[in-house]
C-alpha cells in the first residue's frame, strides 16, 4: 500500500461532498489524477457518480471542498475540461461537422470558417466518420452519434477529458469498438482523463487507476486500485494477460458485496485522505468478507 | 379495406364527391321555395325582388360561381368607398394582420425568450399574462380607438393584442425547455450568452415558436374580420359587412369563401416555414 496523497497531483480533489437536505450523497471524498493518466471511478448508481463529474467539469459546485487543477481552483467549466456526455449531446439541428465546429469556434473564435471546417473534417476522420460528417445526429446510429461526441472533445485538445459512462447506451459490440478507439486516441499517456463507468472490463482496459466507490448515501471513496497490466493493452487479448482475473474478481467483489457491506461506514481512523491503493491481488477479498 | 390503408387518391377524390354532394344538396334547398307565402308583408317587402319572383333569397352555387368569376376577373377595381374589388379588399386585410402579427412577433418573441430563462420573471409576470391572455382582442377596440384614434392603427393594435401570446407563450415554453444537456455542453464550451442564446436556444425552441406563430397568424385572421366590420371602411371583414347592408347574400358566401381559403394559405406558409427549422432525433 502507498498513500495516495502526493504533493500536487495535476488535478487535485480535495474534501468535496454533496447534500441534498439531510441526506449525504457523498462526503470527505479526496483524490487526484496525475498530468496523463486515466483514472476510473466505478460505483453503483446512487453513490453520486455523475455529480463527482458534474463537479470536475464545472457544471456543479461541491457542497463542502474544493478542486484544483494544475494550481488553479476549479470555479466553472472550462474548455480545458472537455466533456464526452452519456447521451452525446450533439445539437440534432447542426450537421456531424458543424457540431465539432461549434466547439472548435469555442475554442479559436478568430478562425475562418473553412479552417473550423477543415479542422473539424479532421476530428471527424480521426474517430473513422469520414464520409459522416455532413450528416444529421438522427441520421447517424448510436455508436456514430458517440463517436462524433468524442471527435468533438478531442478537437478541443483539451488539458482534462471528462467522460460520463460514454459507452453505457451502446450495444456490446460497438461498445468495444469505441473502446478500443479510445484506447488507440487517448492511452498511453498523452490525454489526461477521468471516466465515470460500471464496466469492470472497460475499468481495466482503459484505467491506471481505478476508484471503488461505496453504495449511497454516505459514500465513500472505499479503495483506489492501481491497474497492474502493463500498456499497451488490447481488448482482444487483455483476459489472458497475468493478473488479469485476480484484479477482476477482485473489483466484481467490490461491486457485487462489498459496495453495500461498507456502505454507510466508516472504519475507525478512516479519513478521506487516507484511501488504501492497492496493487497486488493475490488475496482472495472475496472470501474474507463473504464468510459469516 | 384494412384500417389506416387506402391509396393515395382516395382522399382527394372522396373531398371531390363530398363537395358535389354539398352543392347538390344546397343547389335542392334553395332551389324551389314557394314565394311569399306564409312570410310576413313586411320582410317580404324588405326582400323585394327576391320575395316576388319566387326565388329564395338564398344564392344558388351557380350565383355564387359566378361571382367568383367576376371577382378573379377584376380583383383590383375601386369604385369608390363601397365598390372595391375582393383583390384590394383582401389586400387591406393582409395588411394588417401581417403589419399587427409583425409587432407582435417583434414583441413576443424577446419577451418570451427573457421570461423562458428567467424563471423569475416567468412567475412575476404570469399572473398579468393569464389575466390578459382571455380577453376578446374586440374588448381592446374602444380603448384603443379612444386612444388611438385613427381607426385603421385601431385595427392593427387589435390584430397585435390579439397575435401576441400565442407567440409569448410558446417561445417562454420553448426556451425554458431547452435541453439541460445542450445547455450543459455549451457551458463546457465557455460559450458567450449571446451566442448560447442565437446558435443554441432559439434552434432548439425554434419548432415551438413556429407552433406558436402558426396559432398566431390563424387567430389575427380570425380577429381581423371581425374588427373590420366594427372600424369600417377597408378589408374583407368590412366587404362582408356592407354586403350585409346591401343584402347581397352571394357577396357574402363569396367572402366567407375567400376568408377560409386565404385563412387556410397563411396556416399553409407558417406550416411551411415551421418545418424548415424543424430538427429531429
Amino acid at each position: 500500500m502507498e498513500g495516495v496523497n502526493r504533493m500536487h497531483p495535476y488535478l487535485s480533489i480535495e474534501g468535496i461532498a454533496r447534500h441534498y437536505g439531510s441526506r449525504t450523497v457523498f462526503r470527505d471524498l479526496w483524490f487526484g489524477v496525475e498530468r496523463g493518466e486515466f483514472v476510473c471511478l466505478i460505483g453503483h448508481s446512487g453513490c453520486g457518480k455523475t455529480t463527482i463529474l458534474n463537479i470536475l467539469a464545472g457544471l456543479e459546485s461541491p457542497d463542502e471542498g474544493a478542486l484544483v487543477m494544475d494550481g488553479r481552483e476549479i470555479t466553472g467549466p472550462s474548455l480545458d475540461r472537455a466533456v464526452i456526455f452519456q447521451s452525446h449531446a450533439l445539437y440534432p439541428w447542426l450537421t456531424a461537422r458543424e457540431n465539432v465546429g461549434f466547439a472548435l469556434r469555442s475554442r479559436h473564435p478568430s478562425w475562418s470558417k473553412a479552417e473550423i471546417d477543415d479542422r473539424a473534417q479532421a476530428a471527424l476522420e480521426l474517430v473513422g466518420l469520414k464520409d459522416a460528417a455532413l450528416q444529421k445526429p438522427r441520421e447517424l446510429s448510436g455508436g456514430m452519434k458517440q463517436r462524433v461526441g468524442i471527435a468533438r472533445a478531442l478537437s478541443l485538445k483539451p488539458a482534462m477529458l471528462l467522460m460520463d459512462e460514454p459507452f453505457s447506451a451502446l450495444d456490446a459490440l460497438t461498445r468495444g469498438t469505441l473502446q478500443d478507439e479510445v484506447v488507440s486516441l487517448v492511452g498511453g499517456g498523452r490525454q489526461t482523463a477521468f471516466m465515470i463507468t460500471h464496466d469492470v472490463d472497460e475499468a481495466i482496459l482503459l484505467a491506471d487507476r481505478i476508484l471503488l466507490m461505496t453504495n449511497g448515501p454516505e459514500a465513500r471513496l472505499a479503495e483506489i486500485i492501481i491497474n497492474p497490466l502493463p500498456r499497451p493493452r488490447d481488448r482482444a487479448n487483455l483476459h489472458r494477460q497475468p493478473g488479469y482475473y485476480a484484479l477482476r474478481n477482485h473489483i466484481v467483489d467490490f461491486l457485487v458485496t462489498r459496495s453495500r457491506l461498507l456502505a454507510g461506514t466508516r472504519p475507525d481512523g478512516w479519513t478521506g485522505r487516507n484511501v488504501p491503493a492497492i496493487s497486488t491481488f493475490d488475496t482472495p477479498h472475496s472470501l474474507e468478507i463473504i464468510s459469516p | 379495406m384494412m384500417q389506416g390503408r387506402h391509396p393515395n387518391w382516395a382522399a382527394p377524390i372522396l373531398s371531390a364527391v363530398i363537395l358535389v354532394l354539398f352543392l347538390a344538396a344546397w343547389q335542392l334547398a334553395v332551389h324551389d321555395t314557394s314565394p311569399t307565402a306564409g312570410m310576413d308583408p313586411e320582410y317580404a317587402k324588405l326582400m323585394g325582388a327576391a320575395a316576388n319572383t319566387g326565388k329564395s333569397a338564398i344564392p344558388t352555387p351557380w350565383d355564387v360561381a359566378v361571382k367568383l368569376w367576376e371577382a378573379v376577373r377584376h380583383p383590383f377595381y375601386d369604385h369608390g368607398p363601397n365598390d372595391k374589388g375582393l383583390g384590394i379588399q383582401l389586400g387591406y386585410s393582409l395588411l394588417r394582420v401581417l403589419l399587427g402579427f409583425g409587432l407582435a412577433a417583434i414583441v413576443a418573441i424577446p419577451a418570451g425568450f427573457l421570461i423562458g430563462m428567467s424563471p423569475l420573471a416567468g412567475a412575476a409576470l404570469n399572473p398579468f399574462i393569464q389575466v390578459l391572455k382571455p380577453v376578446s382582442p374586440l374588448a381592446w377596440m374602444p380603448l384603443a380607438l379612444y386612444t388611438i384614434k385613427d381607426s385603421n392603427i385601431s385595427a392593427i393594435f387589435v390584430i397585435f393584442i390579439c397575435a401576441i401570446w400565442p407567440m409569448l407563450m410558446n417561445t417562454a415554453f420553448g426556451v425554458a425547455g431547452v435541453r439541460r444537456e445542450w445547455l450543459n455542453v455549451a457551458r463546457t464550451l465557455e460559450v458567450s450568452a449571446w451566442r448560447r442564446a442565437i446558435h443554441v436556444i432559439l434552434p432548439a425552441a425554434a419548432p415551438t415558436i413556429f407552433t406558436g406563430m402558426r396559432i398566431s397568424i390563424g387567430i389575427a385572421w380570425l380577429v381581423i374580420v371581425a374588427a373590420e366590420m366594427l372600424v369600417g371602411g377597408t378589408g374583407i371583414g368590412y366587404f362582408v359587412w356592407n354586403q350585409w347592408n346591401n343584402l347581397s347574400l352571394a357577396d357574402i358566401m363569396l367572402g366567407i369563401l375567400l376568408i377560409g381559403l386565404v385563412g387556410m394559405a397563411l396556416d399553409r406558409l407558417l406550416g411551411l416555414a415551421a418545418s424548415a427549422v424543424t430538427w429531429r432525433e
